[in-house]
């Protein structure tokens, strides 16, 4: 953000955060996550940790609540009634929602969160100075902050052996958060320009979606028209950028597509496809 | 008033003996002054030995956690912003409506409001995750052309507090400049030296009694708005974002005046100690004491409507996450908290509208530090509720400060008292030259043309050609 930058591109910074944060989007990565096939068995949040170098804080850091599961399953439980007086658990995948006009974004202090061009919220560790603003700002509270220094607790040797080389272990005092495998759309994308093509649908997976057992999570890109993520989007009548009526005001108990917080109006990449109760 | 006879002040009062008796309180203060500065250098080491772990183990010392990104630090933060701004209120709003009856007292008021600043300045920075880049959130000049996110209002927050800490300190010490003459005039060794640095050739001439109204006046008009403005920002760290609680209209004037509150209770607490310390009694009368304590009442007032007013937007405003966390603010894990708070800031200031109370300095004393207590506890009803309750129900929580956060905030009055208490050491903590213009007007008014006792070097500013203030 140069001097020259904000004055050429005055009008942009003035609109960024209500048109959804960029103009000239290369991808737009997004989600779309059948709760109905979730069955809460965490192999996604077990794939994320090994996938990201997400520090193990230990039981009574959990307990603390100092917990640094980037994706975290939340489990709730209906209340009962007389058709289903057991309902057994909801489980609901909650990871960086990767909002288009996020709110941890205007908050940071040094623009260390930002939108980039993929559509993604970024996270500069390097540039983290950790006022955790952003964190507070977050509706769905999905920014962990390394409130400790892990490197020695969680991968004692020759536990250091598993690190991804392909990103950084963060040190105290530093955001972080799910970042949608951003080395993983980095390696993607460098193949595809390698080879001069586009990115093919399919081709680059998240952590999460590799590792669900039942294919609940499925990843892609919405600015690519045939791919599966743009197809459930459009099936379930989930926009971008428009506000979402959910399936009652649509009363079409086939569109089961809502995007959490959505009267928050900060634009979530990710789209659940809501759980199925059969009659018995 | 009801009892018009009483006078602020002694009009008869030497002006000899106003040097000489602020002279001594800088030299022998009561046993009790020492006893308290060693008390709040303790408290000081304890902090620094907290924050020592903190530092060396991580933020996670503090017990904050996933919801909890901030608690008391912040909570702590906004109170000592919020205490510095009474002694801009007295010295500076009070200058210009010509109160004169704020002169024996601004100057110490003036000193908590930047000593309260420099307390404050510590905890963005006890708060931060990686204190060493703090410097990174101001702009300046890189080579990678990297600069602050000017969207941020911790960003606004750096620029308003530097701005306001200047002033203030620029203030206080043009404010002192004819009383460090004064000081250098009468003293030996150190002190000499340092008075004849700070008074800056000061020698009572016209020209230089001119000039001094000017650049006071100019300097009290500056500060209004700064005083205002820092209170503004340090709000908007809570209205700017989208957290039920958190995103309140009304927050900039709700601040200000809990800002004027708890900084008036703390004018009366300094009040009632340094009365003691220096034996001021003379000066620090008991009329001032309850004009003082009317003002605080006033301004207690005014807080209570905003707090209404807040409540009653979130109940009417049918906001689902602001009602709930309003409701759970008042029933819920944090309820006892919140009824203190309501107690000691919207109930115990009716103890201030007692005049036998009011003229009571040990009730004074504790009724004043409850107020803050109050004051403290509606800050951190503020931060830390929203974090615990917000719109995501997993990530809902219950949180209490540890050992280290508590012995760092109990350390931030203990570092605040330390300063301020070397202040009135080293200072001269009442205004002899603004205390002779109280009493030359006082007694001008009451028609005695007695104008002998003028000496050289602390003419009344009324006898040059600007005019002064007026009685």
């Amino acid at each position: 953000m140069s001097l020259d930058n904000i004055l050429n591109h005055w009008s942009d910074f003035r609109k960024g955060s209500e048109e959804g944060g960029h103009h000239n989007y290369e991808h737009r990565w997004a989600m779309a996550i059948n709760l109905d096939l979730c069955n809460g068995c965490n192999a996604c949040s077990i794939a994320c940790y090994s996938e990201n170098n997400i520090a193990v804080v230990g039981k009574e850091r959990f307990e603390k609540g100092q917990a640094m599961h980037w994706l975290r399953i939340e489990r709730y439980w209906d209340q009962p009634d007389k058709v289903y007086p057991e309902q057994g658990a909801s489980f609901l995948p909650m990871m960086c929602q990767q909002c288009g006009a996020a709110t941890c974004e205007p908050v940071c202090p040094v623009a260390a969160t930002y939108h980039t061009p993929d559509g993604l919220n970024a996270q500069v560790y390097n540039r983290c100075i950790g006022s955790r603003y952003c964190s507070n700002n977050c509706p769905f509270r999905v920014r962990y902050f390394n409130f400790y220094s892990y490197y020695e607790s969680s991968w004692p040797e020759p536990m250091e052996q598993q690190l991804n080389p392909d990103l950084t272990v963060r040190d105290k005092g530093v955001m972080e958060k799910c970042t949608f495998c951003v080395q993983r759309i980095r390696t993607v994308k460098d193949k595809a320009f390698m080879e001069d093509r586009k990115v093919r649908d399919g081709e680059m997976v998240t952590a999460c979606a590799q590792a669900c057992p039942t294919s609940a999570i499925v990843f892609g890109d919405t600015m690519d028209e045939d791919s599966m993520v743009s197809k459930l989007w459009k099936k379930h009548q989930v926009e971008r950028g428009v506000y979402q009526k959910t399936k009652l005001a649509k009363k079409n108990t086939d569109l089961r597509g809502y995007r959490i917080f959505e009267e928050l109006n900060v634009d979530p990449s990710v789209m659940y496809l809501e759980r199925v109760r059969e009659d018995i | 008033m009801t009892m018009a006879t009483e006078k602020d002040i002694n009009e008869q009062i030497a002006w000899a003996k106003i040097n000489t008796d602020v002279l001594k309180s800088m030299e022998n203060p009561r046993p009790a002054y020492w006893v308290t500065l060693f008390v709040c250098v303790a408290m000081v080491s304890c902090a620094v030995l907290a924050e020592y772990i903190q530092y060396t183990e991580g933020m996670g010392t503090a017990n904050l956690n996933n919801p909890h990104m901030w608690d008391m630090y912040i909570s702590a933060f906004v109170f000592w912003i919020g205490m510095s701004h009474s002694g801009t209120l007295l010295s500076a709003i009070l200058h210009l409506i010509h109160a004169d009856w704020r002169k024996p007292i601004y100057r110490f008021a003036e000193a908590m409001t930047t000593f309260s600043l420099l307390t404050a300045g510590l905890f963005p920075m006890i708060h931060l995750g990686r204190v060493w880049n703090l410097y990174w959130v101001l702009p300046y000049v890189s080579d990678r052309g990297i600069w602050p996110n000017f969207r941020s209002p911790l960003v606004w927050d750096a620029f308003a507090i530097s701005t306001y800490l200047t002033a203030s300190m620029l203030f206080l010490f043009v404010g002192m400049i004819p009383d460090l003459a004064i000081c250098r005039d009468n003293t030996t060794g150190w002190r000499k030296k340092l008075y004849t640095l700070l008074s800056l050739g000061w020698v009572g001439s016209d020209r230089q009694w001119r000039h001094f109204r000017k650049i006071y006046l100019l300097m009290a008009c500056f500060l209004i708005p700064l005083a205002v403005s820092v209170h503004s920002i340090v709000s908007a760290d809570f209205a700017m974002s989208i957290m039920p609680g958190w995103h309140v209209t009304s927050f900039p004037p709700y601040f200000v005046a809990g800002a004027l509150y708890s900084g008036c209770a703390a004018i009366i607490t300094l009040f009632i100690l340094l009365r003691y310390f220096f034996r001021f009694e003379e000066y620090m009368t008991l009329p001032i004491m309850e004009k003082t304590c009317k003002l605080t009442f006033a301004i207690a007032m005014v807080w209570t409507y905003l707090n209404l007013i807040e409540f009653a937007s979130v109940w009417y405003g049918h906001d689902v996450y602001n009602k709930e966390l309003l409701i759970a603010k008042a029933t819920g894990a944090y309820a006892w908290i919140f009824w203190t708070m309501i107690f000691c800031g919207s109930v115990l200031p009716f103890a201030l509208a007692v005049r036998s109370l009011r003229r009571h300095m040990p009730t004074m004393f504790v009724v004043s530090l409850f107020l803050n207590l109050g004051m403290f506890l509606e800050r951190w009803m503020i931060v830390a509720p929203t974090l615990s309750m917000s719109q995501e129900p997993h990530q809902w929580d219950i949180m209490y400060g540890s050992i280290v956060e508590w012995a760092i905030v109990f350390g931030s009055f203990g570092w605040f008292g330390m300063l301020f208490l070397i202040f009135v050491k080293v200072f001269p903590s009442v205004s002899m030259y603004e205390v002779k213009e109280m009493v030359f007007h006082r007694k001008r008014s009451a028609g005695e043309e007695d104008l002998e006792r003028m000496t050289d070097h602390a003419k009344p500013a009324t006898q040059t050609t600007t005019g002064g203030e007026g009685a």
